[in-house]
This record gives structure tokens, sequence and C-alpha cells, in this order.
């Protein structure tokens, strides 16, 4: 299959991106090295093209009931322009993928993982009963995430939308350099900050006006890897790494996204015969007591008792020092919890920390 | 991308300087700009001995881990302890304070199993 390009592939080259092919995508993974553009969006700014993402739209008079039933989130609860954090799970409790939905007059709107479009698109038209239409927009539509301190100043700039009057977790449309878009204020960094999406033959154009409006704060672009460490450091889950169709939202932490109470849903028998057998293992974050790093499938350690394994971890930019997310058995899954990684032969003291792991 | 000259390359991307019997070894700028930036290197003590092509350390990057192979058999006799607290020195000067081990080679033949500036510059191409 051909890999795909997004519309901002020119700029990611001219600004000496290091490109690798990410979900079927040329991605850039970094520019000016993790460390620092991490730092820069902690710090003031950074620009991050995320269209590799899928976006779905769905209508249709059965649209919510079909919604309530695909998510675990409670879709009855979302107002026009809200946007709600959920997921999509299997029969038996396992996650098929973590996804955004946006509810606007006339329809819905799902964002998805990239690495997950086709098998999320499969999942849900299967499911989409005779009065629900689903359309993939995704090769139409290109998605910034602007992230940071400094984040909405710069949006500001380009746009008369009043974004202060855009709470978190909600959207707007609007004009930003006079290109109509859609203005979300959400992001997976743990900054203030939005994420724009809009018709993909714009993308230069935006891309060059945002940065053009950032250079004051010093603006960089950002890529997949810093991405990472930013994501990791609040503890978000990453779908492949932290979740997957193995794990229950319950066990993940996603209980807070996970109405039991709102009526059926796809999995939901399953979730709560989990529950009321009791969690075995939760997913917890954790930092290293020596100077290593943990990283994915690496077995975590109670005394000599294997009780886990390692579902991400990195060098933290902002701590300076190791940090991880790992399931652990739920006698070692409390914060102080003592426990070690094994890296290379040795096994690591780490602590069950609480989380996110990043505070302002 | 810089590939000195008058240095010795493994498949591996290390470096190696020979002075003498005294081998001096690093990774490469191209190692170094594929892993991004390093934040560990675990290193091996004084008085190791090596065989060529075993691993003598690991270096961590923020994404990933690599293991460092030893270009020539021998004992270490100098570790860069700098890297300790400035492991970015291996970003920013691969090729100087950037260096990691020297080993006291025992078998110097092996150097020629190594690959020529010329032809790391293939390998990376």
């Amino acid at each position: 299959m051909e890999i795909k390009k997004t519309g901002f592939y020119e700029l990611h080259k001219k600004y000496n991106a290091k490109i690798v092919e990410f979900a079927g995508y040329y991605m850039p993974i970094q520019y000016r090295g993790i460390i620092e553009e991490h730092k820069r969006v902690r710090s003031s700014v950074g620009l991050f093209d995320v269209s590799h993402m899928g976006e779905f739209i769905v209508k249709g008079r059965d649209a919510e009931k079909f919604l309530q039933n695909l998510t675990i989130n409670d879709v009855s609860k979302l107002q026009v322009n809200q946007v709600q954090y959920s997921a999509m799970c299997y029969e038996d409790g396992g996650i098929v993928d973590d996804l955004l939905v946006y509810k606007f007059t006339d329809h819905y709107m799902l964002i998805v993982n990239a690495a997950n479009l086709q098998k999320d698109w499969d999942w849900a038209t299967k499911h989409a009963p005779a009065g629900v239409t689903m359309t993939n927009v995704s090769d139409d539509l290109s998605l910034l995430a602007l992230q940071g301190p400094q984040a909405i100043k710069t949006l500001q700039k380009l746009t008369m939308v009043p974004l202060d009057n855009i709470k978190y977790y909600w959207a707007n449309t609007g004009k930003v350099d006079g290109v109509e878009m859609l203005l979300s204020r959400t992001g997976y960094t743990g900054e203030p900050g939005f994420e724009l999406c809009f018709d993909l033959k714009y993308s230069e154009q935006v891309w060059n006006a945002l940065m053009q409006a950032g250079k004051e704060f010093d603006i960089e672009p950002i890529g997949l890897g810093a991405r990472d460490t930013l994501r990791l450091e609040m503890k978000y889950c990453l779908y492949g790494n932290d979740i997957d169709s193995t794990t229950n939202p319950l066990e993940a932490g996603l209980g807070w996204i996970t109405k039991l109470n709102k009526g059926d849903f796809i999995g939901r028998s399953a979730i709560v015969k989990a529950k009321e057998k009791g969690l075995k293992r939760h997913l917890v974050g954790f930092a290293l007591q020596d100077r290593a790093f943990p990283r994915h499938n690496y077995k975590i350690f109670k005394g000599d008792r294997e009780v886990g394994f390692v579902t991400s971890g990195t060098f933290s930019p902002m701590l300076e020092k190791g940090i991880g997310m790992g399931y652990v058995e739920a006698g070692c899954a409390d914060i102080g919890s003592e426990i070690a990684v094994e890296i290379r032969n040795s096994k690591v003291p780490a602590i069950v920390v609480e989380t996110p792991f990043y505070k302002h | 991308m810089l590939v000195p000259e008058m240095l010795k390359y493994t498949e591996e991307h290390e470096w190696v300087a020979v002075n003498g019997d005294i081998a001096t070894v690093g990774i490469t700028d191209y190692a170094q700009g594929e892993l991004g930036d390093v934040v560990f290197i675990e290193l091996p003590q004084t008085n190791t001995s090596l065989n060529q092509m075993d691993a003598f350390g690991t270096i961590e990057a923020v994404k990933a881990v690599s293991d460092l192979f030893a270009p020539v058999s021998g004992t270490v006799i100098e570790v860069n302890s700098k890297l300790n607290n400035a492991p970015e020195f291996v970003n920013k000067d691969p090729y100087g304070d950037g260096w990691m081990i020297k080993i006291k080679m025992n078998a110097a033949a092996e150097l020629n199993n190594l690959l020529t500036a010329e032809a790391y510059k293939n390998k990376i191409k």
C-alpha cells in the first residue's frame, strides 16, 4: 500500500524533520530534538501535524442511539459543540480504540487513532443500523494541534472567535486566517491549546499563519516523538501501548469515561462482570529511583515475584528521570508501592506515584 | 553527516580512532542523529576485557535503547566519565567530547575487519 502524505509534508521537509512511516503516513518524528520540542510545548507553544488521525461523520435520526451503543461514555450528556473522550469496546470488554466524540447540530464526528482507522471503520459500520450513515472524511481534512501556555494567545491573533469563551472539551466553528474551520479546545499534552480541523487544501496557509503568529513566542513545530513524551508525562493512554484489545477500560484507569449506568453498550456486561469479580490489575504510573529508563514490555517485579509489565516508558524531559506506565497486580498498585523494573537483567527500584507525573 | 576519513567504523555505527595500540571508541554522527537526544550511557568498568563486537554498554535515547559494540578486542583502560552527567556530548560532539571508551588492543589486525570511511559512507547513504 502506498504511504500517504499529509498536507504538511513539504513543510516538514522544509523544517528539516526526521520523517518516519507511522500508521501508513510519512510523519515527522522530530525536528530539532525531542527534549527541546517537549520543553517548548511546556514553556511556550508548539505546532503538531496530527492529520494522520481519522475523522468519521455520523448522521441520521438514530445517530445518538447508535453511538450510545458503540461507545462507553454517555453520548446523551453531550450538548451541541461539546467534545467527549471515549472508547469503543469489544463484547469481551477489550478496547477497540479510544476516540473523541463531537456533537454538532445535525451530526456527530468521531476522531480516531490513525493506526486503527480501518479496524474502527469496519467495527463501527458493522454495528451501524439502517437509520445511520457514516462517512470517512479522513482524507479530506487536515488536523493541527497548537499546544502550550502561549497557544491561545497565538491563535487569537488569527481569529475573531473569542477563544477564552470556549471551555476545555468544547469546540466552535469560525475563521482562522480567513479559513473556515473547527476550533476544538482539546489536545493530548496537558497544556492549554486547540486542535484545528479544516479543509486539506488550506494546509500550508494555516500552518504558515500559525508559525508567523507564534513567532514572538518562539513557536516550533513538534514531532511525534515529543507528542509521546508529553502525553506520557500526563499518563494519557496510547492505544497499542497502554490499552488494546486485551485490556478493559476499568483496569486502564478509564473508569471515568465508562458509564455503566447509561444503559447497554457493546462490552458493558463483560466490564460489569470484571468489576464484580474485582479488578486483578491496574495501570499505574511509576518513577524509577535510579538513572534508568523503562521501555514497553519490560517486566515489573515485587521482590522476586513478577507482578506486571511496562506499557510505556521514557526519560521525562521535565522531571529528568525515568518514568513509565504499566499494569501491576492490584496489591502493588497503591501510590507509594515499591516495585522494580527489570532492565537488562538487573532490577531497578521504582515507586508507584501520583499522576499526572508532571504538574505546572 | 560527518564521517571523518582517518577513522574506522563498525557495521553497528561505532567509530574507532587508533593511536599506537590504544583505540578510542564512540558512535558516529549518523548514529547519534538516528537515536535522537541521548539521556544515559552505561559504560563498562576499566579493566574489563572485550572481544571484537562484544556489547560493551548501552545507550539510552529518549525513544529507545541500543547496545554498544566493541570495534576491537582488548582491555578497557579508560571510560569517559563526563558522559555520566553530560550524555548530550554524544549528540553535540560525537567524535570529540562524546568519546566513550579507550581500549588497549590485543589484536590490532582486527582493524582490517572494520569499514573505511568510504565504505561506511556508502552504508549510510
